[in-house]
C-alpha cells in the first residue's frame, strides 16, 4: 500500500467523525446542561422536541467512531481507554441515562420530573467526562512502549476539571443558539439572553485553557512560540466567530448565531489539533505508530467509504425533514 | 481481602455482554416473525395479520432500542478492561466490530425507520421489503459477533508476530472452524426465544379471552415452529459439541464431568465436581452414554479433563452445572412441542388453561438457556481468552486495579438495574395494552412520526396520567 497512506486517510476520518460527534451531540447535551434553568415546562418540552428527531443519529458517530478506533488506530483504543477508565464509565452512565430520558419522558406524567433530572445530569457528566479527555489528550499519557502505566485518576487534574467544565459551557453555548435556531417567542427570548453570559464565560475557559496548555505540555509550547507560524490564523478565526456571534445575537438574527458557534467549535478543534501533529497518542505516539496492520485498515475503509456517504444522506435527510421552528404545545407525545 | 482485577473484570464483561444479550437474541427472532407476518398480510390481505404485525413491531422497537443503548458499553468494554487483547487482536477484531456497527447503522439509516414508521405511508410492498430487509441486517449482525466470537474459540487465520496477531487470510479467520456451528446454534435460539416468547404472550392473551382470532393464530404458527426447531436444536448443539470435542477438547470434558481419559464415560446427569480433588464427590449417570453420544461407540475414548494441568482447567462445576441448565430447558422445550401437538389433535390447543399457563411460565426459559449456554462456551475456554494463544490474565489492562474495576462493576449493575427496570415496566405495559382494535388500526397509518428513535414506535405511556394533570 505504497500508493496511499491509509493512516492518513483514517486520521482525516476519524477527526472528521469526532467533530461531527462533538457538534451535533454537542447541541442536544447543551440543552440537557441548560434544562434546569429553562423558564417553564413549555419551554422544556419546545429543547427537547427541538432535538429529539436527530439526537439518536448523532450518537452513531461516537460508536462509529469508538469502532473505527480499535480498527485503524487500536493504540488510541488500548491507551486512552485504561488511562480514561473511570471517565469512560461515567460517560457512558451519563449517555444511557440521557438516553431513557429522552424516551421515556415524551411517555411520562408523574414521573416527567426524573426523567428531566435524567436527562439534565446525563448530559452534563457526558459532557464534563469528555471534556476531560480532550484535556488529557493536552496533558499526554504516561505510556511504557504500547502500554498505559498510569493510574486511575491520572486523566483528573485541575486542568482537565477546566477543560470539562470549558466543555460544559461550549456545549451549553452550542444548545443555546440551536435553541436561537429552532425556538420562537418566549424561549427564543430567553435563548437570546443566556448566549452572551454563555459566550463570556467560553471565551474565559478558551482563554484560561490556551495560556495554560503550553505550560502543561512543552511540545505545544514549542509548536506555538518557537516560530511564528500559519497556525495563529486557527485561534484569530475562533475569535472572529465569537465577535460575529455577540453581533447577531444583538441583532437578534435566527440562524447566524447557530452557524458562528460552530465556526468557534471548528477552529478551536482545528487548533487543537494543529498543536499535537501528527502525534495521536501523546506524548510520542504518531498516527503511524498507533496503525493497525495495512491490510486491516484497507479490509475496514472499504465498508467505511459505502456506509459514511449513506449516514451523512440520511443525516441531512432527517435534519431537512424536522427544519424549522419548533412551536409551543406542538410536536408529539 | 486483595480485590482481583482479573477476576471483577471477568464478572463485569459477563454482566454487560450478558445484559446486553437478552435483547438481540429475541429481536433476531422476532424480526423474522415480523416479516413473516407482513408477508403473510401482503399475501392474504387478511386484517388479523396486520394487527399482530402492528403489535409485534412495537414490542419489537422497544427491545431494538433497549438493545442499542446497551450495546454502547459493550463497544468500550475490550479497551477499558482487555486493553492488551484489544491491541493484540485489534488486527482481526477490529474491522469485524466495525463491520458490526457498519451494518447495524446501514440497517438502521434505511430500513429500521421504514419498518417503524413507514406503515401507510409507503407501498405496502416497500414496508414488507424493509422488514425483511431488518429481518436479514440482524442475522448479519450476529454474523460479525458470532465470527469474532468464535475466532477466539477456534483462532485461524493469523500469524502472532511481535505479540500481535496479523492476518494472513480473512477468509480463514471469518469462516473459522466453530463459526457455523455457534451461527446456526444461536440463530435457531433466538428463533426458539422468540417462538417462545411470542406463544407465550398469545398465550397469556388468550387466557384472558382478547383479540381471541389473532392470537390463536400466532400460537398455533409458533407451536409448528417449536415442534420443528426445539428437535433440530439438539441436533445442532450435538454437531456442535463434536466440533468443540475436536478443537476444545478440555471444555467438553468439564461439560461432562469427566476427570480422566478413559472409555465407557457415563452421562452424568447429578454430580460434584470437585476442583481441588480433581474428582466428583457424588456421581449419578447413565454408563457409557457419554461415550455413545460423542464418538457413537460405548468404548469410545474421551479425553478427560485432567489432560491439562489444573491451572489450565475451566471452572468446571460451573460449566457442568450450566450446560445442565441448557439441556435441560431444551428438552422441556421439546416437552411443551410435543404437548402442543397432543392438545392441537384433541382440539384443546387454544382452551386447555394448564397449557397456556406452562406458556406464559416458559416465556423466560429461553432466555435462561441462551445465557446458561453462553456460560458453558465461555468459561469453559478458560484460562484462554483466545484459545491456546492468549489467556485472560494475558489481555486484561495492566493498569486496572481491583479497586477501579469494583467501581465499574457496581456502577453499571446500578445503571443497568434502572435501565432495565424502566424497560422491563414499560414492555409490560405494551404488552398489556394489547392490539389496537381494527378500527384504530387504520387511524395509526395517517400519524405524522418522528424517524430514528425505536421507542418512539409505541405509543402507550409509561406511568398513568396525573390526575391534577390530565
Amino acid at each position: 500500500m505504497d500508493m496511499f497512506d491509509l493512516s492518513l486517510i483514517w486520521a482525516l476520518i476519524i477527526g472528521f467523525g469526532i467533530i461531527m460527534y462533538v457538534v451535533m451531540d454537542g447541541f442536544d447535551r447543551g440543552l440537557g446542561i441548560l434544562y434546569p434553568f429553562a423558564p417553564d415546562e413549555e419551554s422544556r418540552d419546545v429543547m427537547m422536541n427541538s432535538v429529539a428527531p436527530v439526537w439518536d443519529g448523532n450518537e452513531t458517530w461516537l460508536v462509529l467512531g469508538g469502532a473505527g478506533l480499535l480498527g485503524a488506530f487500536p493504540l488510541v483504543y488500548s491507551v486512552f481507554l485504561p488511562a480514561l477508565y473511570i471517565g469512560v464509565f461515567l460517560m457512558l452512565a451519563g449517555l444511557i441515562f440521557r438516553g431513557i430520558a429522552f424516551e421515556f419522558r415524551f411517555k411520562s406524567h408523574r414521573n416527567r420530573r426524573w426523567w428531566n433530572r435524567a436527562f439534565c445530569w446525563g448530559s452534563a457528566v457526558a459532557a464534563f467526562a469528555q471534556g476531560a479527555v480532550v484535556g488529557a489528550y493536552i496533558q499526554g499519557f504516561n505510556v511504557e512502549g504500547f502500554v498505559y502505566v498510569g493510574g486511575a485518576l491520572d486523566w483528573l487534574t485541575p486542568f482537565t476539571v477546566m477543560t470539562g467544565l470549558g466543555l460544559m459551557c461550549g456545549y451549553a453555548l452550542l444548545g443555546a443558539t440551536w435553541l436561537i435556531l429552532k425556538s420562537e417567542g418566549h424561549v427564543q427570548e430567553w435563548a437570546y439572553r443566556i448566549t452572551p453570559v454563555l459566550l463570556a464565560a467560553v471565551l474565559v475557559v478558551f482563554a484560561a485553557v490556551s495560556l495554560w496548555t503550553p505550560f502543561v505540555n512543552p511540545d505545544v509550547w514549542a509548536r506555538w512560540f518557537n516560530n511564528i507560524q500559519l497556525i495563529w490564523v486557527l485561534p484569530a478565526l475562533a475569535l472572529a466567530c465569537a465577535i460575529w456571534l455577540w453581533s447577531s445575537v444583538r441583532r437578534r438574527s435566527d440562524g447566524q448565531p447557530f452557524v458562528a458557534t460552530l465556526g468557534i467549535f471548528i477552529f478551536t478543534y482545528l487548533g487543537l489539533v494543529a498543536s499535537k501533529w501528527p502525534v495521536i497518542v501523546p506524548p510520542d505516539h504518531t498516527i503511524w505508530d498507533a496503525a493497525s496492520a495495512p491490510e486491516s485498515q484497507l479490509f475496514l475503509l472499504i465498508g467505511m467509504l459505502f456506509v459514511i456517504p449513506i449516514v451523512l444522506t440520511y443525516t441531512a435527510w432527517t435534519y431537512w425533514v424536522f427544519r424549522g421552528k419548533v412551536k409551543v404545545g406542538e410536536g408529539y407525545h | 481481602m486483595e480485590l482481583d482485577p482479573l477476576l471483577l473484570s471477568r464478572l463485569q464483561f459477563a454482566f454487560v455482554v450478558s445484559f446486553h444479550a437478552i435483547f438481540p437474541v429475541f429481536t433476531i427472532g422476532l424480526a423474522s416473525y415480523i416479516a413473516l407476518l407482513n408477508g403473510l398480510f401482503y399475501k392474504t390481505e387478511n386484517p388479523a395479520w396486520d394487527r399482530l404485525a402492528l403489535f409485534w413491531t412495537k414490542v419489537f422497537a422497544v427491545v431494538f432500542g433497549m438493545g442499542v443503548v446497551s450495546g454502547i458499553v459493550m463497544s468500550f468494554q475490550f479497551g477499558t478492561n482487555w486493553s492488551n487483547f484489544s491491541y493484540a487482536s485489534a488486527n482481526f477484531l477490529g474491522p469485524i466490530l466495525s463491520y458490526e456497527v457498519v451494518t447495524a447503522f446501514f440497517l438502521e439509516a434505511a430500513f429500521l425507520g421504514v419498518l417503524l414508521f413507514g406503515r401507510g405511508k409507503v407501498p405496502q410492498g416497500v414496508h414488507l421489503f424493509a422488514a425483511i430487509m431488518v429481518a436479514i441486517g440482524t442475522f448479519i449482525s450476529s454474523f460479525w459477533i458470532l465470527s469474532a466470537n468464535s475466532w477466539m474459540h477456534t483462532p485461524a487465520g493469523v500469524e502472532l508476530i511481535d505479540g500481535r496477531f496479523h492476518v494472513t487470510s480473512w477468509i480463514a479467520a471469518i469462516f473459522n472452524p466453530s463459526f457455523w456451528y455457534r451461527f446456526v446454534h444461536m440463530g435457531m435460539a433466538s428463533f426458539l426465544t422468540g417462538g417462545f416468547v411470542v406463544a407465550g404472550v398469545s398465550a397469556w392473551f388468550l387466557l384472558r379471552g382478547r383479540d381471541v382470532d389473532a392470537n390463536r393464530k400466532a400460537l398455533s404458527m409458533c407451536l409448528w415452529l417449536l415442534l420443528v426447531l426445539a428437535p433440530a436444536q439438539a441436533v445442532v448443539g450435538d454437531f456442535h459439541g463434536l466440533n468443540t470435542l475436536e478443537y476444545q477438547p478440555t471444555k467438553v470434558a468439564a461439560m461432562e464431568g469427566n476427570w480422566e481419559t478413559r472409555g465407557n464415560v457415563p452421562l452424568l446427569l447429578f454430580a460434584l465436581p470437585d476442583q481441588e480433588a480433581q474428582t466428583n464427590r457424588f456421581e449419578l449417570g447413565i454408563p457409557s452414554l457419554a461415550s455413545v453420544i460423542l464418538k457413537h461407540d460405548p468404548a469410545g475414548v474421551i479425553p478427560g479433563i485432567s489432560e491439562v494441568a489444573p491451572e489450565e482447567q475451566p471452572p468446571v462445576a460451573i460449566v457442568f452445572w450450566a450446560f445442565r441448565i441448557m439441556v435441560g430447558i431444551g428438552f422441556l422445550m421439546i416437552g411443551v412441542a410435543i404437548a402442543g401437538v397432543i392438545l392441537r389433535k384433541r382440539g384443546t390447543l387454544y382452551t386447555n388453561p394448564l397449557f397456556l399457563k406452562s406458556l406464559v411460565g416458559m416465556i423466560a426459559m429461553p432466555f435462561v438457556a441462551v445465557l446458561a449456554g453462553w456460560v458453558v462456551t465461555e468459561a469453559g475456554r478458560a484460562p484462554w481468552l483466545v484459545y491456546g494463544m492468549m489467556t485472560h490474565a494475558e489481555g486484561l489492562t495492566p493498569s486496572l486495579t481491583g479497586g477501579m474495576a469494583l467501581f465499574t462493576l457496581i456502577g453499571y449493575v446500578a445503571v443497568y438495574a434502572v435501565v432495565f427496570w424502566a424497560g422491563i415496566y414499560y414492555l409490560t405495559r405494551v404488552v398489556r395494552n394489547g392490539m389496537l382494535p381494527e378500527d384504530e388500526q387504520k387511524e395509526v397509518q395517517g400519524e405524522v412520526e418522528r424517524p430514528k428513535r425505536p421507542l418512539s414506535a409505541s405509543h402507550t405511556p409509561f406511568d398513568d396520567a396525573e390526575p391534577a394533570r390530565s
